[in-house]
């Protein structure tokens, strides 16, 4: 075994291909370790705790090869990893000098003048720079990036109002614009609702619920998390709201987010309404009263928008979710659970789920904790091990630092499930299978052996309550996964919203069992 | 109105490749960027940037630096001394070197050997060695030959005897003039640091016979106009930076007749045109106070980017820009891309030197590489190469100069008016074809090659011009 790495300076690959990369490495015969990263600090802590040297002067422009793999294979790896790194998209064909590949967006212009939308996922620190450079040159943005400083932001938001231009983020992870997904999106038909959405996997599960039902999606605008702060005061979802408004195509609005400061809100709420089309709100957790006054019909769901936004459009009165009793199933495995298995364990990949699903536990009278606690709901004391009712976002910033997120690698998921799975004093589990494009395209193979171990280690094993969120025009089938899904004994739901019923049910049954035992 | 919903969606994407491929597979338009961090991974200078990207005022300001440019008409006018010639350059004891400022102790040594050489010649000193002590001491002022409008070669040494070329730009009233000092030829030469008696001895030879034949030569010509030489000599195999045969032997062909016919003795005649026919780099002083004289007619507009000056001292690389007027914008030189002469390496060599980048900065030189096959091996590529390079520079340019064609590129013209912002942004950094001076004084050429502006320089001028338009 030889332990070596190589250094490129100045070399930047986005984190995705350099994942995809090591990965590939990392199957090769006589390898043990691949590690293709940028030199962060994150990344250089990781490469020491694995046995490389510490690398001196390494800034996070430079790029590292880290390889610990049998000496007779370890030079051709080398080799492999410089040629991969240095292969350039071709030009087209021909002899002769060749245009060079664009390098920026001014570049890229000169060759596709009907350019309209700029999709930006550079590391934080620069991603405010091409998004303005893209609304100078007259295109719209998608910022997918985070970490982008809050005065950067309202920059970007404040040149694209000015420029007549709709600006999605930053940290947007989803979008669907003229019916092409954009980030991590679902495939839905394409009709006359419209969504503004300040939350990914909300606007992911809104759109899935509309298009599952028979309806479709005009157009998907997210506006990153941090947009209805107060600082930034929702500007994107007010263009989004005027666009739809403006929009021939759009007949119905949604909007999604986690409940604003009143002042926003009224600003917001007061765009929406001033358009004359109707207006489904989902401000997740917020009491109904900071609504009032406002002429928007609420939904208390994610899945509740979307049905209600599909009534309003068909002319019938929005009714609330109509939820499933539990089915049989899933009473007879919570009956044979050990009475000291008790606890809802909630493990998430998609944010907004994961608040859901602490809302639904807390109505249901659970004392919840979470790396992320909705208003309620208590911090744990350590993300990494669960403790009561807990609820965890695998896909926040303390758990994904130098990995993937957990909709690309769903290892996390998996072995959390494991972790949590085979603790005696959980009796349900919950999660969250989110498909689409940009999620990974082979997202319960790992998933599926987990919940198999679980079931070995336990002769009463947890039950299991899960949704699918996606369609079955996604690239993965949603029909599908489900099928496999209920094949290992998962319970599935058609909404978060009923997985998170469910599951809170059948903990609150566990405790009633267990006090009266 | 925001137009988007009403139209296909176009998409460019930056980051993460397998959303392009993503919209790719809905069957929508999407290309990608080659990106890297701008400006070198500085956060700061990259929001810098994008704050000017896309600006009309600056590519207006812009469009004017480069049609002042183009209807520049350099003309050799005269020949004199640098002391008589150059504006305020006598005040004091003074030598002009290469590049942005350097202080003595800080230059490699081969401008340090060229200066002491040349306060030997002006007598300022007896001994190479009481040369040094004087300039080292701050007896004699050195400063760059760009602050007196003028250029030269490597080590870039003029003092005040020294004979030099006086260019005339025609296309403007005020007949704005640049200079350049004659070129010794290969060797044991003043420019690579020499300064043995021999050489001195020629440069004395120079101003005393060669300096009163060309003088005579042009006033009886009345007159050479650069610009028509230099777009031939394009057609024949040089790029008027690394090769210059075919423009020396232009030149010569305008001049001769004239030598001929003004009222010289015969026998110097004679010497001097020994000494020119032997010397293939005669042109490039011409060349240089040629590109130099246009570039200095689009300098000084407010609210361009257009560069002006490219320009090395063997330490820092260092360039100008219209819009930030005369303020040097500096950073270490990047290492050449070249080829050695047998029994030299890398490590024999100076940093990049001289001001012969002021072709390039005027869109010959290595932007116009593909001109010159001949040389495209000596600094180490293929002819294929150098047509790329020069398809390559119209990446970063205001324009094109359509007086400058090149028959490789089915006589596109010249990628001509560096904008720092297409720099900056693109991240194509100028190519230069380069001259590989020995580290030590006197050693000479030891190689040739292709190096890159740095892009330190061109961010750091966008910083200062953002500075001045808040």
């Amino acid at each position: 075994m030889t332990t070596r790495m190589k250094i490129y300076r100045d070399l930047y690959k986005d984190s995705v291909s350099l994942m995809q990369l090591s990965a590939g490495f990392a199957q090769r015969d006589g390898v043990e370790r691949a590690s293709i990263v940028m030199a962060t600090e994150t990344n250089l802590r990781q490469l020491e705790d694995a046995g490389f040297d510490p690398v001196d002067g390494a800034t996070p422009n430079d790029l590292i090869v880290a390889l610990i793999a049998d000496d007779t294979v370890i030079d051709d790896l080398f080799e492999q990893a410089d040629s991969a790194l240095k292969a350039r998209p071709a030009a087209n064909g021909g002899d002769g000098p060749q245009p060079l590949p664009p390098s920026s967006f001014e570049m890229a212009i000169e060759g596709q003048p009907d350019a309209n939308m700029a999709v930006v996922s550079v590391p934080g620190p620069f991603a405010a720079a091409e998004a303005i450079k893209a609304l100078r040159l007259g295109l719209n943005v998608m910022l997918f990036s985070d970490n982008v400083p809050p005065a950067q932001e309202l920059e970007v938001k404040k040149l694209a109002r000015e420029r007549g231009l709709l600006v999605m983020g930053p940290d947007c992870g989803t979008a669907i614009i003229n019916g092409v997904p954009l980030g991590f999106a679902n495939v839905v038909n394409r009709g006359k609702i419209g969504i503004v959405a300040a939350s990914g996997t909300g606007l992911q599960e809104v759109s899935c619920r509309i298009s599952n039902a028979g309806a479709g999606i005009s157009q998907a605008i997210g506006t990153g998390g941090h947009d209805l702060a107060a600082e930034i005061g929702g500007l994107s979802m007010l263009t989004g709201i005027e666009m739809l408004i403006a929009d021939p195509q759009t007949e119905v609005i949604v909007l999604v987010s986690k409940p604003p400061s009143a002042e926003v809100a009224k600003g917001i709420l007061g765009a929406a309404c001033a358009g004359g089309k109707p207006v489904v709100v989902h401000f997740l957790g917020a009491d109904a009263a900071e609504l009032k006054g406002h002429n928007v019909i609420v939904a208390e769901s994610l899945a509740e928008a979307g049905e209600k936004a599909v009534a309003v459009l068909r002319g019938d009165a929005p009714e609330p979710l109509c939820l499933d009793d539990l089915p049989q199933a899933a009473m007879r495995a919570a009956e044979r659970l050990v009475p000291q298995a008790q606890y809802l364990r909630g493990v998430f990949c998609g944010g907004t789920f994961c608040a859901e699903s602490q809302l639904f536990a807390l109505r249901a009278g659970l004392k919840v904790h979470s790396n992320v606690p909705v208003r309620g709901a208590e911090a744990l004391n350590d993300i990494w091990i669960s403790e009561g009712h807990s609820i965890v976002d695998l896909g926040d910033d303390d758990f994904t630092r130098g990995r993937a997120h957990p909709m690309i690698d769903p290892t996390l998921r998996d072995e959390r499930i494991v972790s949590d799975g085979t603790d005696p004093l959980t009796g349900v589990i919950q999660f969250d299978v989110v498909l689409g494009y940009g999620a990974s395209m082979e997202p319960i193979e790992g998933l599926l052996e987990a919940l198999r171990r679980v079931k070995e280690a336990r002769s009463a094993p947890p039950v299991f309550v899960a949704h699918v969120c996606g369609t079955d025009l996604d690239p993965q089938s949603r029909h599908e996964i489900t099928a496999q899904l209920q094949a290992e004994g998962v319970i599935a739901a058609t909404s978060n919203a009923q997985a998170s019923v469910w599951a809170s049910a059948i903990a609150v049954q566990c405790q009633t069992a267990m006090a009266s035992a | 109105m925001n137009t988007l919903f009403d139209s296909e969606l176009s998409a460019i994407n930056v980051g993460v490749q397998s959303f392009a491929d993503n919209i790719a597979a809905e069957g929508a338009k999407v290309s990608s960027l080659t990106w890297q961090p701008p400006a070198g991974g500085d956060a700061d200078a990259a929001l810098t940037l994008a704050r000017l990207v896309g600006d009309a005022g600056i590519a207006d300001a812009n469009q004017r630096a480069l049609e002042r440019f183009l209807s520049a008409k350099p003309v050799v006018v005269d020949v004199s001394t640098a002391g008589k010639a150059l504006p305020g350059f006598t005040d004091r004891r003074r030598l002009l070197h290469a590049g942005p400022p350097i202080l003595w102790a800080d230059m490699c040594g081969p401008m340090q050997g060229g200066l002491a050489g040349a306060a030997v010649l002006e007598g300022w000193a007896e001994t190479i060695d009481a040369a040094m002590k004087l300039v080292a001491d701050g007896e004699i002022l050195c400063e760059p030959c760009h602050h007196f409008d003028a250029v030269a070669p490597m080590a870039g040494i003029i003092s005040p005897s020294m004979p030099v070329w006086i260019v005339e730009d025609a296309g403007s009233p005020d007949r704005h003039r640049t200079y350049s000092n004659f070129n010794e030829g290969l060797g044991k030469v003043l420019r690579f640091g020499a300064n043995s008696e021999e050489v001195l001895e020629r440069l004395r030879w120079m101003a005393d016979e060669v300096a009163p034949a060309m003088r005579a030569a042009i006033e009886v010509s009345g007159g050479i106009e650069l610009k028509p030489l230099m777009a031939q000599a394009l057609h024949m195999g040089d790029e008027v930076h690394n090769r210059n045969t075919a423009a020396t032997g232009l030149l010569m062909k305008r001049l001769v007749p004239s030598l001929m016919r003004a009222e010289i003795d015969a026998g110097l005649k004679s010497r001097v045109l020994e000494f020119i026919y032997g010397n293939d780099h005669f042109f490039l002083n011409l060349s240089m106070a040629a590109c130099k004289n246009m570039l200095d007619a689009a300098s000084g507009i407010d609210g361009s980017t257009f560069v002006t000056v490219m320009a090395r001292n063997g330490v820092d690389f260092g360039i100008q820009m219209s819009g930030t007027g005369k303020q040097w914008f500096r950073a270490p030189a990047n290492p050449v891309d070249g080829l050695y002469f047998p029994g030299f390496s890398a490590e024999d060599a100076a940093a990049d030197l001289g001001d012969s980048a002021i072709t390039e900065t005027a869109g010959v030189g290595g932007f116009a590489m593909a001109s010159a096959p001949a040389i495209v091996k000596f600094v180490g590529g293929t002819p294929s190469d150098a047509t790329q390079n020069s398809r390559n520079m119209q990446e970063i340019t205001v324009g094109t100069n359509s007086a400058f064609t090149l028959p490789a590129l089915n006589f596109a013209p010249t990628a001509t008016g560096i904008d720092a912002i297409k720099v900056v942004d693109r991240g194509i950094l100028p190519v230069i074809n380069t001259g590989i001076a020995h580290r030590e004084a006197g050693v000479g050429q030891i190689g040739a090659g292709i190096t890159t502006a740095p892009l330190k320089c061109f961010a750091d001028a966008l910083g200062a011009f953002a500075r001045t338009r808040d």
